[in-house]
């Protein structure tokens, strides 16, 4: 834990350092993780940061991803009818585990990150009445869907919801002030408010990501505390392949080819929030 | 002024013992919230406001509707309302110290508040409409007070208040449509995704608003020496007639389309709200009352008959001020709700420590216009005696 918040800082401390050289380092995005720190002036630090892994070198299921630590935008492509059962747990159960998402009895008090949702109620402007026995009863895995056009954002009164320059929607649970506009903003029910303090309803404690407090908001945040370290989220390193990550901006990544070969689904896209959640049937 | 507050008959502090009384449990009842957290309301992941923030909502309308006697007063120059204004304005005042503090109960972590201004954020509506409603409240305050002074002084109100005046006309249209706006620039929530939703909260609240100070007129002439005068009084209720009307029209606009496009996202709620659905239906009996209401309402108040009797007219204004109140302070917002955008039928019901709570910030309310309205009427009296 320590380690990885002492990374944290350096990293921060190094970008706010590198902001004077932002237009060169933005010039060069696609391999900014190779050449800027060489013409930061904060080069004396850069020996301690970690080094992107090489793709060989990361303990992932799914091989075939890179391990790169920025994208222009990060999406997601998920392999719904390759999704098992046991995936699905798997899935559910790794990230919440790895975000000390409590469980609670309560449903009214509910708190998810990823969750199994059927068709009708992950895509309920899509169903119909002769719908395929297959779509209509094979689960999906909804989660927060990191908008390129966020409502939440926008609803948001403190910016304690934010969306980053690579595109992922974050949270500040320090700020939040728990009025709860962005969850009545948000048109798929992937954020969760802390109707009392979850701590107690946390089976197994993960030192590495902080637990929340009563009365503040918290969703999926694309696991931007593993990206950071070159790690690919969470789910996606347990999926065995069936949840692809990578740069929506980059037409050479993985999930691009994939989106240009299958036809893919998103949910609400009429409503013009423009997720980065893109759903394979 | 305010030491005329300090001086009261029997009743008078036997009325703001009670109400202290209510506060106080109200208080012990907020304290467990805030240990405890949100979860002690009936509020859940679906259904994620509740009955403060519909209290909120209707309470806005309340203290906006104050404008229905400025505006004849100040800008058509009708006297009759003079004596007068100032009941609306300190209604005005009493209903937004109640918004406020509706914001604040419903908040998770209050004590944060004030990020609303450090990290002021353009975008978001809630931040205009923090600075709308503490624009409007400062506003009445001042030119309430200002104008009340004067008065009692018998000289004319500082020529600086009058711009004042001005500028609280658009500020109390502006509390309601950047309330409303709230609600309907949300995507997926078919309920009040509609561009109507303002007019019809306004509309509402120039029903309500003036409605509930026809009643307070009733009740100072029966407990003080001050009359309102029934000439006021029956143009403020001709007033309360056309906005009711309007508001109903509104929401028949709203049924139309809503049934004749017969589009699913926004036919779901209504139908929620007025049949149920699957045995989710703890609004039903509360939207038809409501209904019934403000139609009983409107023909109370369009035969000149009912209008003018003075025996009749508080309890019109009272049921309009129950029927409104149903609508946006209960229905507006779970009906929002349910169904969510994943189509769950989660109801919505208040806790009795959540009711509590609300009781107690009602309380708050009605302490506040008790003392304002007394010293009002204080000097009105003054000035009559001289």
């Amino acid at each position: 834990m320590e380690n990885t918040r002492r990374n944290f800082l350096k990293i921060a401390g190094i970008s706010a350092l590198g902001f004077g050289v932002g237009s060169l380092v933005s010039a060069t995005t696609q391999v900014e993780h190779e050449v800027a720190p060489t013409q930061q002036p904060a080069e004396h630090n850069t020996e301690k940061l970690p080094e992107p892994k090489p793709v060989e070198n990361v303990k992932s299921e799914s091989s075939t991803q890179s391990a790169v630590k920025t994208a222009g935008r990060w999406g997601m492509a998920i392999y719904t009818s390759k999704l098992t059962e046991p995936i699905r747990k798997k899935i559910i159960s790794a990230c919440h585990v790895t975000h000390n998402v409590p469980h609670m009895e309560n449903k009214r008090h509910e708190i998810k990150w990823i969750w199994e949702e059927p068709y009708t109620h992950a895509f309920p402007e899509n169903e119909h009445e002769y719908i395929d026995e297959k779509t209509h009863t094979q689960p999906f895995l909804t989660l927060c869907n990191h908008c390129n056009n966020p409502p939440c954002v926008r609803a948001c009164p403190t910016k304690a919801t934010f969306q980053r320059a690579d595109g992922i929607v974050l949270m500040d649970f320090h700020r939040c002030i728990g009025c709860r506009f962005c969850m009545a903003a948000c048109p798929y029910g992937s954020r969760s408010f802390n109707f009392r303090d979850p701590r107690p309803f946390i089976s197994q404690l993960n030192m590495d990501f902080p637990t929340r407090m009563k009365g503040v908001v918290e969703k999926c945040n694309f696991c931007a505390e593993r990206l950071e370290m070159g790690k690919m989220p969470a789910c996606v390193e347990v999926s065995e392949g069936t949840i692809v990550f990578g740069d929506l901006h980059d037409p050479n990544s993985e999930i691009r080819h994939i989106l240009k070969e299958s036809y893919t689904i998103q949910r609400k896209q009429n409503l013009g929030t423009m997720p980065s959640v893109y759903y394979i049937v | 002024m305010l030491e005329t507050a300090l001086k009261g008959t029997k009743k008078y502090w036997l009325w703001l013992m009670a109400l202290s009384g209510v506060i106080g449990v109200a208080f012990a009842c907020y304290i467990g919230q805030l240990y405890f957290g949100l979860g002690i309301t009936g509020m859940s992941r679906d259904v994620s406001w509740g009955f403060y923030i519909a209290q909120f909502t209707f309470l806005v309308g309340v203290a906006a509707g104050g404008v229905m006697l400025v505006i004849p007063y100040y800008l058509h120059d009708y006297k009759k309302f003079g004596k007068i204004t100032i009941i609306g304005e300190f209604v005005a005042v009493a209903a937004l110290c109640m918004c406020l503090l509706f914001i604040v109960v419903d908040l998770g972590q209050p004590m944060r508040i004030l990020n609303v201004w450090l990290h002021p954020t353009p975008g978001s509506v809630l931040f205009w409409d923090t600075l709308v409603l503490n624009g409007y409240l400062l506003l009445n305050i001042i030119v309430g007070w200002k104008v009340l002074e004067a008065e009692r002084n018998s000289v004319a109100p500082p020529h600086w208040v009058k711009p004042l005046i001005y500028i609280s006309i658009p500020f109390a249209f502006g509390i309601h449509t950047v309330t409303a706006y709230l609600y309907c620039g949300l995507p997926g929530r078919g309920f009040w995704l509609t561009a109507i939703l303002a007019p019809r909260f306004l509309a509402s609240a120039f029903a309500a608003g003036p409605a509930f100070v026809i009643m307070l007129c009733f009740l100072i002439r029966k407990v003080t020496r001050f009359d309102a005068g029934s000439e006021a009084i029956q143009t403020l209720s001709k007033i309360v007639t056309y906005a009711l009307i309007a508001n109903v029209f509104f929401f028949m606009c709203e049924v139309f389309v809503v049934f004749y496009s017969q589009i699913p996202e926004h036919m779901t709620h209504l139908k929620y709200l007025f049949a149920g659905h699957d045995g989710h239906g703890v609004l039903v009996p509360w939207m038809w009352v409501s209904i019934l209401l403000m139609i009983c309402g409107i023909i109370l108040l369009v035969n000149p008959k009912t209008r003018r009797d003075e025996r009749i007219l508080p309890y019109t204004c009272g049921i309009i001020f129950v029927g409104t109140w149903i609508d946006k302070g209960l229905g507006m917002i779970s009906g929002g709700f349910v169904p969510s955008p994943l189509h769950y039928y989660n109801e919505y019901v208040p806790t009795l420590q959540e009711i509590m709570i609300s009781l107690g910030v009602w309380a708050i309310g009605f302490f506040v216009l008790t003392i304002l309205l007394k010293i009002a009427v204080t000097v009105k009296e003054e000035v009559m005696v001289h």
